[in-house]
């Protein structure tokens, strides 16, 4: 049995998750090419503005970057920020 | 000392509120904004009651300090009327479906277009599907009482509480009103505990979007959705009767006086013919029965305290035994009747025997409401009833 919702009015708490898994109504996939993203190729942590700017914060800035795809939703801004164009965004139904 | 002082409405609610022990006062003089709002920046001004009053550029900001205020723990307070409260109205619902126990005073006025700056009840009957529990006040003494009552109620239901009351007949008219002693007000009113504290060391994120299903958090908990919420906040306005039944009883204990809890009764024990309203404008028709009763008409009257939750096992109890019920509202449902009849014809339809129902708008925009109009009324729609007529269609009371 699951535990029962007891709040008098409707919360979450700050958790990942808390707001249920919110990537599946994404219709535009950011795809990564590393070979052109600046700290893959100079082997350094920098520029991270895809990290900066992603609203949902679902951007990890390591070498390489990551995105977690259970959240990300879809909006673009990592792809419009990103200064070599390394981040491209595909249509979900053409992967 | 005696404690009773001869006052107006406005300076009682005011009174109310300042016994009540409001932490936060937010308010904005739109026109038509009560002596209320000033009355209670002049309390906090020269510290007789210590609160932040905040002054906001807008109702609607009004609305939206007191929920802020009230999310974070304080006993908050405002006061609004006519297009004021209409220009709440988002934040009313916001502030129900937080389920935040905030009490406001609004002052009955017409609503404009045209202005008016009079009377009537269109209002607050407007606001009727916010979530808010509305109480209809006939006297000063009763307003005092009802914002320390409302905020009992509310702290208990967690459903945030108008009290209205009409606008110059009362709160305009001076009364003498009994204050309750502070000491008693306090053990009365305990202080507020919030069902969730918005604070750094416990943050949550609070109305976020719900879906058509449960979700499960990360705890495991399987979540409400939308419709779960909305089911939680009618069973707390379905609960309330009972907390505004009983609040009323308990404060009758300690202060001696009852003002009845979802509805009260004058005369009703034999009459025949019942006179419903809300307001003063049920007060007024307390008059009119005696004047039927004068000419051996057995006239009494149920007054609608609580519009919502709306008393409607009490209502059913109170006309089961009448041949004729006269409905006298101060508002109207355009294009089709008076809101207070249609929701008593509906609790009437279950007893499956119902009398016929007489529905009159009066005192709109501060009309003059006189008790022998009223009784007239009565009287005619007797005659009708006894020669066996069906019910008329909804009537305008000097009008025209
Ligand atoms: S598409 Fe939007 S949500 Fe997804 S990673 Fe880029 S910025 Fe973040
Ligand atoms: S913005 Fe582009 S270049 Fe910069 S880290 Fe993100 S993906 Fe790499």
């Amino acid at each position: 049995m699951k535990k029962k919702d007891t709040n008098v009015a409707a919360m979450c708490g700050p958790q990942i998750g808390e707001g249920g898994k919110t990537g599946d109504w994404r219709s535009l996939r950011p795809v990564i090419s590393h070979e052109r993203c600046i700290p893959f190729q100079k082997k350094k942590s920098a520029c991270f503005l895809c990290w900066l700017y992603c609203p949902e914060g679902v951007v990890k800035a390591g070498l390489p970057i990551e995105i977690n795809l259970e959240y990300c939703k879809g909006c673009g801004i990592c792809a419009e920020e990103c200064p070599p164009k390394a981040i491209l965004m595909v249509r979900e139904d053409k992967s | 000392m005696s404690r009773v002082q001869i006052m107006t409405g406005n300076q009682a609610a005011a009174i109310g509120a300042v016994l009540s022990g409001v932490q936060v006062v937010a308010a904005y003089p739109i026109t038509p904004q009560s002596q209320l709002a000033e009355i209670m920046s002049q309390n906090v001004e020269s510290g007789k009651l210590h609160a932040e009053y905040v002054r906001v550029e807008s109702e609607h900001s009004a609305m939206t300090v007191c929920i802020s205020a009230s999310t974070v723990g304080a006993r908050v307070f405002t006061a609004t009327s006519a297009n004021g409260l209409l220009y709440m109205h988002e934040q009313l619902h916001w502030a129900a479906g937080s389920r935040l126990p905030i009490v406001m005073c609004c002052v009955n006025r017409g609503v404009g277009a045209p202005w008016t700056i009079f009377n009537d009840q269109q209002d607050s009957l407007a606001q009727r599907d916010t979530g808010w529990i509305q109480i209809y006040c006939r006297n000063n003494q009763e307003i005092l009482d009802s914002v320390i009552q409302a905020y009992r109620i509310a702290e208990t239901v967690y459903v945030p509480v108008m009290v209205c009351y009409d606008g110059f007949v009362l709160s305009h008219t001076m009364m003498p009103v009994e204050v309750p002693e502070a000491d008693k007000v306090r053990a009365f009113l305990p202080p507020y505990v919030p069902h969730t504290v918005l604070s750094p060391e416990n943050p949550k994120n609070l109305n976020p979007v719900l879906f058509p299903w449960k979700r499960e958090d990360t705890e495991g908990v399987l979540c409400d959705g939308y419709m779960e919420m909305r089911c939680k906040l009618q069973t707390a306005l379905d609960r309330s009767r009972e907390v505004i039944a009983e609040t009323s009883r308990s404060f009758a204990d300690v202060f001696g006086r009852d003002h009845g809890g979802v509805l009260w009764e004058y005369r009703t024990d034999d009459a025949e013919i019942m006179l419903v309203g809300m307001g003063s404008l049920a007060s007024e028709a307390t008059m009119a029965a005696d004047l039927l009763r004068s000419e051996g008409i057995r006239a009494g009257v149920v007054g609608i305290r609580a519009f919502r939750p709306f008393p409607k096992e009490d209502i059913r109890r109170a006309l089961q035994k009448a041949k004729g019920i006269l409905i006298f509202e101060k508002s109207i449902s355009y294009g089709f009747e008076g809101g207070l009849c249609s929701e008593i014809k509906a609790v009437m339809y279950a007893t499956g025997k119902r009398a016929p129902i007489y529905n009159f708008i009066a005192g709109l925009g501060g009309r003059d409401v006189k008790s022998g109009e009223l009784a007239e009324a009565a009287k005619s729609s007797l005659a009708e009833l006894e020669a066996g007529k069906p019910e008329r269609p909804t009537e305008w009371v000097n009008c025209g």
